[in-house]
């Protein structure tokens, strides 16, 4: 369980996040929307411990991420952040076997070496895994850093706008893909995300934010609604039942 | 790693370390004349400065570019062999050329290390802090920074006692010809000690390269790894500018060319190459030049002429990025 209570972040005299507090239980596929500046990816950075808060608690299985030893944190807790630019040349191999750094130190064991080679299959690189990041697409890179995350095999991974830059084919795969890495026993995908649709399509529970404050919390079907399009999106358009998903359309 | 891409690294670094070693060879044997025992123990003292000082620079040059994310900036690119210099300077204006003459020039050397370690950290933080640095504004502010502490230097030998100024040449004008083989063996002995501290941690270097936040989500204490990686270059960059001054872009040089040649991005794989590298450039450029070619001091000229052509194409191919 990732406790999050009372936490606040200024820049200036901007407030990003005011006073947010959160319980994200063990299990599925938990989906982070607002609009742009709402303080999603400030909110995932604190509590990965990247950012760190002008006040209130992050918890994660009752450690403070603050005080908590950086390794008990990273065996526990994956982030992947938008921008993954990595200076180094690196292989995919190489680049998922950091995953394991948190277990091995540095040191692979033949259980290491076994569990990157899974986590490049389950993204589907397998026939890339000697090429260096640099000769990749960009949906291949992020599937590799997404493979990164799986290798770490933290009980809550958390991503930032995975879908950034990928197109539609992408975009869906990579849903699938974490979709199924949520699927597996004990472990929890948080995911920021821009498109609504996406969010009530895979998410199996939706966490509304807006100007820095969490204003909607619960199953898309309950969530999505008009009311959060134009309250909180501020746009005016159509929330339709298709197949029992809600779907959002805006008039152009 | 697949096993072809071990054996290139194994043959590159047992190719580098012939061809270092070869150099060392014909450094201590080329054009010698007269007595062996007097041109053994005068090349050896000497070959002993050089392989220290390619050594230091080498592993600063690394670790700083491991600890920033970017292959342009080095600590002398960063004016931190200036300060190194500035520091000396005013250490002797300070106590006055007897005043720093009667102490022993191994204890003067450890208080200008640690008052380093200090400055440097400061203007490290200065230049580094808060999330959106812009690259090159950190180049810029470098050399400015550089050309200041040079000028502040010119500066006070203006100024100071012609005696005290005789003191700081003796100490400061050291150059790859002529270096105090008491500093040789300290600044060897920091080398030795701050390997020693490294090697358990090289896996660690190796996280931290993939940026903060990676390295941060992977379990690495940040900021205490990065304090002790820049003290550790601080003491780096004393030792090498004790023994030569300033050599504003060889560090470049030789990393550059070692991330290029090494398969791997790996420290255990990278540094070698990078040491192997300096120690070729160094002894084997200071023999061609010296014994084969006939010119006298030139090597730093050449290496920095070299160098900043190198700094320019790295500069240019990254900005375009």
């Amino acid at each position: 369980m990732i406790e999050i209570h009372k936490l606040s972040k200024r820049y200036g005299d901007t407030t990003v996040v005011d006073d947010a507090s959160l319980t994200i239980p063990r299990g599925g596929v938990v989906g982070i929307v607002g609009p742009n500046g709402a303080g999603k990816s400030t909110l995932l950075s604190i509590i990965s411990r990247l950012i760190k808060a002008d006040s209130g608690v992050v918890r994660v299985d009752g450690l403070d991420v603050t005080t908590a030893p950086g390794r008990e944190i990273a065996r526990r807790l994956s982030i992947m952040r938008q921008e993954n630019h990595v200076a180094a040349r690196l292989t995919v191999r190489d680049l998922v076997a950091f995953g394991r750094f948190p277990h091995n130190r540095g040191r692979p064991t033949r259980e290491d070496v076994e569990r990157v080679r899974m986590a490049i299959d389950f993204v589907g690189l397998e026939a890339l895994a000697d090429r260096f990041l640099d000769q990749l697409s960009g949906g291949q890179r992020q599937r590799a850093f997404v493979a990164m995350t799986l290798a770490q095999d933290a009980d809550y991974a958390l991503f930032d706008e995975p879908l950034n830059n990928l197109d539609i084919h992408h975009a869906v795969s990579m849903m699938r893909l974490l979709r199924r890495m949520a699927d597996q026993p004990g472990k929890t995908v948080v995911i920021v995300l821009h498109d609504l649709n996406v969010a009530a399509a895979y998410a199996d529970r939706v966490i509304v934010m807006q100007a820095g404050r969490v204003v909607g919390d619960g199953p898309p079907f309950d969530v999505i609604d008009r009311r959060l399009l134009s309250e909180v999106f501020r746009v005016d358009g159509d929330v339709v039942e298709v197949s029992g998903r809600r779907l959002v359309s805006v008039a152009p | 790693m697949p096993p072809d891409r071990a054996r290139a690294i194994r043959r590159l670094t047992l190719l580098v370390a012939l061809l270092a070693a070869v150099s060392a060879l014909a450094f201590m044997t080329i054009g010698a004349r007269g007595s062996w025992s007097f041109v053994l123990t005068h090349r050896g003292i000497r070959l002993a400065a050089l392989v220290t000082v390619a050594y230091a620079i080498a592993l600063s040059t690394v670790l700083f570019q491991t600890l920033t994310g970017n292959r342009i900036l080095t600590p002398a690119v960063m004016g931190f062999d200036a300060l190194f210099l500035l520091l000396q300077t005013s250490l002797v204006a300070f106590l006055g050329g007897a005043g720093a003459g009667a102490l022993d020039p191994r204890l003067l050397f450890s208080i200008e290390c640690l008052v380093m370690i200090g400055l440097s950290g400061f203007l490290f933080r200065l230049l580094f802090r808060g999330e959106g640095r812009n690259l090159a504004l950190v180049v810029l502010a470098g050399l400015l920074f550089g050309a200041l502490f040079r000028s502040l230097s010119a500066f006070l030998q203006r100024v100071m006692d012609p005696n005290d100024f005789m003191v700081l040449q003796g100490r400061t004008f050291a150059s790859f010809n002529a270096a105090d083989p008491a500093l040789i063996g300290i600044a060897a002995l920091l080398a030795l000690t701050v390997t020693g501290l490294l090697l358990p941690r090289l896996p660690e270097l190796d996280v931290l390269a993939l940026g903060r936040d990676k390295a941060t989500g992977l379990g690495i204490d940040t900021a205490k790894l990065s304090a002790l990686v820049f003290a550790l270059v601080a003491i780096l960059v004393s030792a090498s500018t004790a023994l030569v001054g300033p050599t504003t872009f060889f560090g470049l040089l030789v990393a550059n060319l070692a991330y290029l040649l090494v398969p791997s991005a790996r420290h255990a794989d990278v540094l070698p190459i990078a040491v192997g590298l300096a120690i070729i450039t160094l002894v084997g450029g200071q023999m061609l030049l010296e014994r084969v070619l006939g010119f006298g001091t030139a090597l730093s000229i050449v290496i920095d002429f070299i160098g900043g052509i190198a700094f320019l194409l790295i500069l240019f191919k990254t900005g375009r990025r």
